[in-house]
């Protein structure tokens, strides 16, 4: 167990800033998301936790004490890889072993009963034997999830650990990485990802960051209901938030209105706005509604079950008034 | 019209198989001829026949026999093995630093080792005497040992071997390395225990060329051993004399280039079943 203290920490790859300076505390046995756009820094980030870049300048701590020239190996971490990173060359069970061969003062047996444990934990140990390319991509990813268990490491860092998994397949493995961290209570886990799903079902708390700064740090349904920037409010909820700027936000006292698609209501007559239907989706239990009504992107009306609008209708929409996110000139909440 | 595709693409098929005969002809004559003849005796030698008309293994017999023959021979498998082992040695840490250590003037390094394998061997053969000649610990010299001669194939060799397993290297997933750095592995274990499985086909390759380098060289082998007892088997077989300064031994000198032919077909053989492609498939994505 071990928890993790940045310290304005700051990387330049050359003249480049990337991190610009991060303060950031991820607490004992916390399941913390990095999400943001790609270019954002949060692999390098995460790069800079696991000891794989150096820090440029700032302070990192494990447990309060100061680890920034410390190795990778010395930290107590373990990492999995977007790309999972296993040695072909090497069966599944000297995959996971490989670690702990290294490390002197492990006896075979020990070796032997940490992998089967891990490997029980992932259900691959009838793939023990095998290598890595007579796998699929789900079941490599479960043994790169498995090398780092069987390390049994303080801190966890995943790095875009679903990326290249597909869609169906993301999901189960979502959800092992879910059961994971909730069986292995007392270990540190960082994860890296763009998508903002994976951030909100896994997480215990989430960093968005942007341009190599934090933007707010969270749990998912402060981030999704008290959202600290448009930035923010826009990245984290699917659909995106609808952002109405102008005139028609002037009528609230800001100079941008969010409103999630979820918040607003069709009604008969007397809305707040009227807009016409450019497009619908249903999804059978909920559907989208599209209304063009003079705003950059067209406004996202989310309902529940189908519906049937039809592309040229007029609709009369008001958004839930407790619901509605109102933001300055400079992008900051209005409370 | 049917028929005129069809004389085209007869044409055209034989025209490719002739060259190919030709080509294969051509590259395989010289050594089938040395074959033959080296199983003639006696003036049989001197009649030309294209396919064997006598038997006899009397030049073989001839060849370890006569002088230092067999000592040759074993110096040459000593020197070019020697050579290979060494340069691979030093060809892949300095791949895996030219490829994976980022510093400055990488760029410039390369293209230096790259400039300096255009030097013909001639340009350099002065110096590298003088060298060679300097070289002494005690009351041992250089000069006149295999180590003479393993030193100067080894700066040859190595250009080209660092070359290309940087290149090799180079390609090798980033990833599987950094796995293994937080796995705890040193860079001496990743080299030897992660990434030199992996470069087997590279390994293979440069070090047959090595040893093939090392096993054939004249020149030196000519300039830095001055005995019958240092020198390798091309210096050996260029030396062989017959019974009087007219006589040039023809089928002794074709059956030892046949013997020092043989190990290199077998290494051949050995290795380009190693040679296989896609030996990192499944390690990450791709």
């Amino acid at each position: 167990m071990a928890s993790i203290e940045l310290r304005n920490i700051r990387k330049a790859f050359g003249a480049v800033e990337v991190i610009k300076g991060v303060d950031l505390e991820v607490r004992k046995g916390e399941f913390m998301v990095f999400v943001g756009p790609s270019g954002c820094g949060k692999s390098t980030l995460l790069r800079l936790i696991s000891g794989l870049e150096d820090i440029t300048s700032g302070e990192m701590l494990f447990d309060g004490k100061v680890v920034n020239a410390l190795a990778p190996s010395k930290r107590g971490i373990a990492m999995v890889f977007q790309s999972y990173a296993l040695y072909p060359h090497m069966t599944v069970y000297e995959n996971m072993a490989f670690g702990l061969t290294l490390e002197k003062g492990h006896s075979k047996d020990e070796i032997q009963k940490r992998v089967e444990k891990a490997a029980d934990m992932l259900q691959i140990r009838q793939y023990l034997d095998r290598l890595p390319k007579q796998l699929s991509g789900g079941q490599r990813q479960r043994v790169a999830i498995g090398r780092a268990i069987t390390r049994d490491p303080k801190v966890f860092l995943f790095d875009e650990p679903l990326s290249n998994l597909d869609a169906a397949l993301r999901v189960a493995t979502r959800i092992e990485i879910a059961k994971l961290h909730e069986s292995m209570d007392n270990v540190t886990m960082v994860y890296v990802t763009h998508d903002q799903v994976e951030a909100m079902t896994l997480a215990d708390r989430i960093c968005v960051l942007r341009d190599g700064l934090v933007e707010q740090v969270g749990t998912p349904m402060e981030l999704y209901e008290h959202p600290n920037s448009v930035f923010v409010a826009g990245f984290i909820g699917s659909p995106k938030m609808n952002f109405i700027s102008g005139e028609k936000a002037k009528a609230f006292n800001a100079d941008t209105v969010g409103i999630r698609g979820e918040h607003i209501n069709i009604v008969p007559g007397n809305g707040t706005w009227t807009g016409t239907v450019i497009h619908t989706e249903n999804l059978g239990a909920d559907s989208y509604v599209y209304l063009e009504m003079g705003t950059e992107e067209p406004v996202v009306v989310r309902l529940d079950g189908a519906n049937n609008y039809k592309s040229g209708d007029t609709v009369h929409i008001a958004p839930m008034p407790d619901k509605v996110h109102r933001f300055d000139a400079a992008g900051k909440p209005i409370r | 019209m049917g028929a005129t595709i069809d004389l085209w693409k007869i044409t055209k098929t034989v025209l490719f198989y002739a060259l190919v005969v030709f080509i294969v002809v051509v590259s395989v004559f010289p050594f089938y001829y040395a074959i033959l003849t080296s199983f003639k005796s006696g003036t049989d030698i001197f009649r030309i026949t294209y396919w064997p008309v006598s038997f006899s293994f009397e030049n073989y017999q001839a060849v370890f026999s006569q002088g230092s023959f067999p000592r040759n021979l074993l110096n040459s498998i000593f020197v070019a093995s020697v050579t290979v082992i060494l340069a691979l040695f030093l060809a892949v840490t300095a791949a895996f630093a030219l490829s994976r250590v980022r510093f400055r003037g990488r760029g410039f390094l390369l293209m230096v080792i790259l400039a300096v394998s255009m030097f013909p061997q001639i340009a350099v053969l002065a110096g590298l005497f003088e060298l060679v000649r300097a070289v002494r610990i005690g009351d041992w010299q250089m000069y006149n040992t295999p180590w003479a001669l393993i030193f100067s194939y080894t700066i040859f060799t190595l250009p080209f071997t660092v070359w290309v397993l940087t290149t090799f290297m180079r390609d090798l997933p980033v990833e599987i390395e950094e796995a293994a750095i937080v796995d705890g592995a040193s860079p001496w274990i990743i080299i030897t225990r992660v990434f030199m499985p992996l470069m087997w086909p590279a390994l293979v390759t440069t070090g047959l060329l090595a040893f093939i380098g090392a096993w054939n060289e004249f020149l030196f082998a000519l300039t830095f051993t001055s005995s019958n007892d240092t020198r390798t088997v091309p210096v050996a077989i260029a030396l062989l004399s017959g019974g009087s300064q007219y006589e040039i031994p023809w089928g002794i000198i074709m059956a030892a280039s046949v013997i020092v032919t043989v190990p290199l077909v077998i290494l051949v053989l050995i290795f380009q079943r190693k040679i296989v492609s896609g030996l990192t498939a499944g390690g990450v994505k791709g």
